[in-house]
């Protein structure tokens, strides 16, 4: 039995329609050695939530431009706590101005990649962050 | 990097999901996935439970449509208030182990249906379309109440028959233009099929290739009547049903989910267990024998001895069937 790869959940919440950097990421995480499960674009906080429970992911990934995080992700984590997974690392990326990052920090948000961030820079935080689960 | 799992983690994994946890439900398919000793423990306990369901397997060429036919039929089986689960297998890269699970995508209305429960599988290497553990992981879902299991495949080409051996009801997704006849007349994965479907029918040329595919998969047939002797010598091939059907727009699925229904109920009134099913209980075991084999083998207490066998072999001092032979004399 060897170590299962990393599983990961990549999805876009909310109503913008622009999913190049979710879509990049998704592959780049594949390329990374990654299973990533992909559900790309306006997903509710409930589609994210169940496909996270379901799919027994490592990490729930949210890629967001519309301005809607402060509302959305702490919704997410919210739910994910309720199912009891708070184990689980939930990071973000898009366009979110940094004096939002505290907020979303404090409503479970583990780590916040903004534009630049490379993907190798996001696959060593997440092998570095989720948590081993047998 | 992995804990050891503690003795009667499985169990418990085993009676939560049995009790409708879907967290439970959902992490025993993790476990079972990477074959550790809780899953084992788990489908000890929950195999008898498991039987009841009907498995149905979807395989078809990649883009045929397949995802979103079966969130077709699972939209059509909650309307009839049927409890269904969804093994979605996509390929894991043979160069990275990394993998693209994209069959969701199509099946995402059902968010908060608790009698939907959709899973997704990388396939780890294994060939035939399937993942290692799918046969065990549709016999969880079964045994947790799941009555209609589809386990979608990945995209096939013509030979990935695997899902055969373990669904119930083994359906082939074609769509329009994918061929002429004479792709038809080949052997595999049409042979396999209790039913195929050409979808996308809201397409033109939809129902040419069903009248094709048809009149290729009876060409002959009233020479070789349906209600001959069976020969168990002689296996003969099904002669599947052709449906139209379109995921997109409905078209055509209260009828394909009724034929399913009916392949099911047809196995129902047969006096011993369908070879479909005996096929699948050949299929887990056999897995399960070579898993056991290779952990023998390569086992610390062994792994030297069967280290310098290989070298004897490699270096053409041994042929590999006697090396063969050896190792198993020596289990």
């Amino acid at each position: 039995m060897t170590a299962r790869p990393l599983k990961v959940l990549i999805a876009k919440p909310g109503l913008d329609g622009h999913d190049r950097g979710a879509k990049v990421l998704a592959r780049g995480l594949r390329d990374e050695g990654f299973e990533v499960v992909y559900t790309g674009l306006r997903q509710t906080p409930e589609m994210v939530a169940t496909a996270a429970l379901q799919e027994d992911v490592d990490v729930v990934g949210l890629s967001i431009l519309s301005g809607a995080h402060l509302t959305l992700l702490p919704r997410i984590c919210e739910l994910l706590r309720a199912e009891g997974m708070d184990d689980v690392l939930v990071t973000a990326g898009g366009i979110i101005p940094a004096e939002d990052i505290p907020a979303l920090k404090e409503a479970g948000v583990a780590e916040i990649f903004g534009p630049g961030t490379s993907i190798g820079e996001i696959a060593t935080f997440m092998r570095e962050n989720a948590q081993s689960r047998a | 990097m992995t804990a050891p799992a503690r003795s009667g983690t499985g169990a418990r994994l085993a009676e939560e999901a049995r009790a409708g946890s879907r967290r439970a439900l959902s992490r025993l398919l993790t476990a079972i996935e990477s074959r550790t000793p809780a899953a084992e423990e788990a489908l000890r306990a929950l195999y008898p439970a498991a039987g009841g369901a009907h498995v149905v397997g979807v395989t078809g060429p990649p883009g045929g449509g397949k995802s979103t036919l079966v969130a077709a039929l699972v939209a059509e089986a909650r309307a009839a208030a049927r409890p269904v689960a969804v093994l979605a297998i996509d390929p894991s890269s043979p160069v990275t182990g990394g993998a693209i699970l994209g069959d969701r995508i199509r099946m995402q209305q059902y968010a908060s249906d608790r009698d939907v429960f959709i899973r997704s599988m990388a396939s780890r290497g294994h060939l035939g379309g399937l993942a290692g553990t799918t046969a065990e992981s549709a016999a969880v879902l079964d045994a947790c109440g799941f009555g209609l299991v589809f386990i979608e495949t990945v995209g096939t080409g013509q030979s990935e028959v695997e899902v055969a051996s373990i669904a119930d009801t083994t359906m082939v997704v074609q769509a329009p233009e994918m061929g002429d006849e004479i792709q038809a007349m080949k052997a595999g994965l049409l042979e396999v099929a209790d039913l195929v479907v050409v979808n996308k029918a809201d397409r033109p040329g939809a129902d040419r290739a069903a009248m094709q595919l048809r009149s290729m998969l009876t060409l002959g047939v009233e020479a070789d009547p349906a209600d001959r002797a069976p020969d168990p010598d002689r296996p003969r091939p099904k002669r599947p049903a052709v449906l139209l059907a379109s995921g997109l727009d409905g078209k055509g699925v209260p009828e394909l989910l009724a034929a399913l229904d009916e392949h099911q109920a047809g196995r129902a009134h047969a006096q011993r267990p369908h070879a479909a099913r005996i096929a699948r209980a050949r299929a887990q075991v056999e897995g399960i024998l070579a898993d056991r084999t290779r952990e023998a083998l390569w086992s610390s207490k062994r792994r030297a001895a069967t280290d310098a066998l290989m070298e004897r072999v490699a270096t053409h001092e041994l042929d590999p069937y006697a090396a063969a032979d050896d190792l198993l004399k020596s289990l």
